[in-house]
């Protein structure tokens, strides 16, 4: 299991069309991929999930990898928020 | 209904989208559908989760039905709302946990679809942020379909010829639906401006009138309502001499409209050069951008009162930020003034305070002076949303320079407190009175001396002044804004104003009223506040009269002595300059 913290740099943060990509990229690996915020830990492969963590620019989220490719979903998750999720 | 069938009621509401319509009414009451609990036998739970597979299946193609529609009718950018709803459907996880529920619970599908997205439902609602009450509806929305889909029950969304539609509220994808019908107008009894109903309506060019509170239950089914999207009006079993007039006004309304596109990028200015600041009334951020479309030139009125709708209670210190800070940021460059919390009256009342008459009772500055902590954390919010300079505090219901004091004195307080923590805000922040209660208006001098300016609330000053209640139709008629007393009142309270140099401003219903534009004016008025829907045509009017002509008006109507006399020769004077001018 591997642990990253990362802050949103996005300026709509994990609304509707960040949250979508988010969910898709993590769907592409094995490894199970958690996220908390404020203490609430929600399934990162879950749009629903995502959206209700009402994750605003400047909020740090605690996101949590667990199975054989965990490191790099790891790395693919964490390059789409270090990237803003090519928001321009 | 036990009222007389030639009696017409007037609900009064908020115009959300303009038009007039006139038909018979279609009472839309969506009930959630009633889940209940079952117990699934073993030999049927793989039934059980293949009916919430058809259902969601279901559910996915409806939706992109009306996405289709959404995009087709309103564009892309609307379309959207409809998306997120989508995906939700696709969500693996949210439907595999529910399968597999239903599997290890031996439970029916629908209680556990209300049991798993009832729980974000509420998580969401429980976040501080309007956006995220509006995903709520969203998830409540799909969660319904899903339901009903696994119950196989179809929503009734075709109407029988064309019809004004009356309900509760409308989210989203209704408002698409019963507009493939022929629907002439909506009504809803809850909802502001930046309902999704109300921005999906101007969209679809449907005359809407929302927050109406008791439209479901005075309009039945079948009768004949006349709904006025200007006005914020609606009238039950309306008499003739009310469809002609408002016949008429639709009418001339329509040819007008023509000629007002193009105007919102002008200045509101007299042809001799006197610059007015015309702005616009709002409840919530989202209401900003329809009011810049219509050429608003800032917020002259932002009712502070509308974060506490919906939520039944104050926003804390931290969400009212939030909102202010939205505003003042959308509004910039132009001045926003934010009306302290305005409860009590015949306004929302949070604390459940009941009185006998509410409307002499504690309402507005009489609340927060009462309520220290309630009062000092509105002002350190809208002080901290206040660093580019375009924020301007105002009281309601002054009634004494003493409370102007005492209030200014908890301004100083708020400054002091955020200072010592180092938080920056604007040091000058203009803060204001709203002149509304007769005894403010005697003390115009003294208040314009203590305070940066003045905006005259004309809907309670006419009550408090004519002593009248307007909804109460045994007097409502002596509601007179023209009687020469008030205009005299209100001139009074200009002059007072600018003997000490502060500007005055009106934010009540008359500075949208066309036909007391010209005096208005003509009595110096700075700064004109009103819905957004008015403001080209109270822009047009401007444009058109020099201040010159307008201090003559304004002279004449002072000096007649009755409300009668000033309408008639207002409506003459408006007339003979403005003939294509819709008036009421």
């Amino acid at each position: 299991m591997i642990e990253r913290e990362i802050t949103i740099r996005n300026r709509s943060g994990l609304h509707t069309r960040p949250a979508a990509t988010l969910v898709k990229t993590a769907a592409r690996f094995q490894a199970e991929f958690f996220i908390t915020k404020d203490g609430m830990e929600i399934n990162g492969k879950s749009i629903i999930g995502v959206m209700t963590l009402a994750a605003e620019q400047g909020s740090t989220l605690l996101l949590r990898f667990d199975g054989p490719d965990e490191e790099a979903a790891a790395d693919a998750v964490v390059r789409l928020f270090e990237s803003g999720f090519d928001e321009h | 209904m036990d009222t007389q069938l030639d009696t017409e009621i007037v609900l009064r509401g908020v115009a959300a989208a303009p038009g007039i319509a006139i038909g018979p009414a279609y009472v839309y009451s969506k009930q959630a559908p009633r889940v209940e609990t079952r117990a699934v036998a073993g030999e049927d739970l793989q039934a059980e989760v293949e009916r919430l597979r058809t259902a969601v299946a279901r559910s996915e193609k409806e939706l992109q039905k009306i996405q289709g529609f959404a995009e087709q009718k309103l564009g892309s950018q609307s379309a959207r709302i409809f998306e997120a709803q989508i995906m939700i459907l696709n969500d693996a996880i949210l439907m595999r946990t529910i399968e597999k529920r239903i599997v290890a619970e031996h439970r029916n599908a629908e209680s556990l679809v209300a049991d798993e997205i009832g729980k974000y439902k509420r998580l969401m609602l429980a976040a501080p942020d309007e956006y995220m009450h509006e995903r709520a509806h969203d998830v409540e929305d799909v969660m319904h379909r899903i339901i009903r889909n696994i119950q196989d029950q179809k929503l009734v969304s075709r109407l029988e010829g064309e019809s004004i539609v009356v309900s509760e509220a409308l989210a989203p994808a209704d408002t698409v639906i019963l507009s493939r019908n022929p629907i002439l107008g909506y009504a809803t009894d809850f909802g502001g401006v930046t309902s999704h109903a109300a921005i999906l309506s101007r969209s679809l060019k449907i005359p809407a009138v929302v927050g109406l509170r008791t439209a479901t239950k005075t309009i039945a089914t079948g009768d004949v309502v006349a709904l006025d999207g200007y006005a914020g009006c609606v009238v039950i079993n309306p008499t003739g001499q009310t469809l002609d007039a408002l016949r008429q006004k639709a009418q001339r309304l329509h040819e007008f409209e023509a000629k007002l596109v193009g105007l919102a990028g002008l200045p509101a200015e007299t042809p001799d050069h006197r610059r007015i600041e015309l702005a616009a009334n709002i409840d919530l951020h989202d209401e900003v951008e329809f009011a810049h479309a219509q050429g608003a030139a800032g917020i002259g009125l932002y009712r502070t009162e509308g974060q506490i709708i919906g939520k039944g209670a104050y926003p804390d210190e931290e969400q009212q930020f939030r909102e202010y800070k939205a505003v003042a940021d959308a509004v910039f460059p132009h001045p926003v003034v934010f009306r302290a919390f305005d409860v009590g009256g015949d306004k929302i009342d949070p604390d459940g305070h009941h009185e006998a008459n509410p409307f002499l009772g504690w309402r507005g500055i009489r609340v927060l002076l009462d309520r220290p902590e309630l009062f000092l954390g509105q002002l350190r919010a809208l002080l901290m949303a206040s660093v580019r300079k375009n924020v301007r505090i105002m009281f309601p219901m002054i009634a004494t320079v003493q409370e102007l004091l005492v209030a200014r004195e908890y301004v100083r307080k708020a400054k002091a407190e955020l200072k010592t923590r180092n938080i920056p805000f604007d040091q000058r922040i203009p803060v204001g009175v709203m002149v509304e209660v007769p005894s403010a208006a005697i003390l115009a001098d003294e208040l314009a001396q203590e305070s940066d300016f003045l905006s005259i609330g004309t809907n309670d000053l006419v009550q408090y002044l004519m002593a009248v209640d307007r909804d109460n139709a045994a007097v409502a008629s002596l509601y007179q804004p023209f009687h020469p007393a008030v205009l005299r009142t209100l001139k009074m309270i200009i002059d007072a104003g600018h003997r000490h140099h502060k500007p005055v401003g009106m934010c009540g219903e008359m500075a949208g009223d066309p036909l007391a534009t010209i005096p208005l004016l003509g009595m110096g008025l700075d700064h004109f506040s009103l819905v957004p829907t008015m403001l080209p045509e109270i822009k047009k009017i401007i444009r058109s009269v020099t201040q010159k002509e307008a201090r003559k008006v304004a002279e004449k109507a002072l000096g007649m002595s009755s409300a009668d006399e000033v309408r008639d020769y207002l409506t003459g004077v408006l007339r003979q300059r403005l003939p294509d001018i819709p008036l009421e």
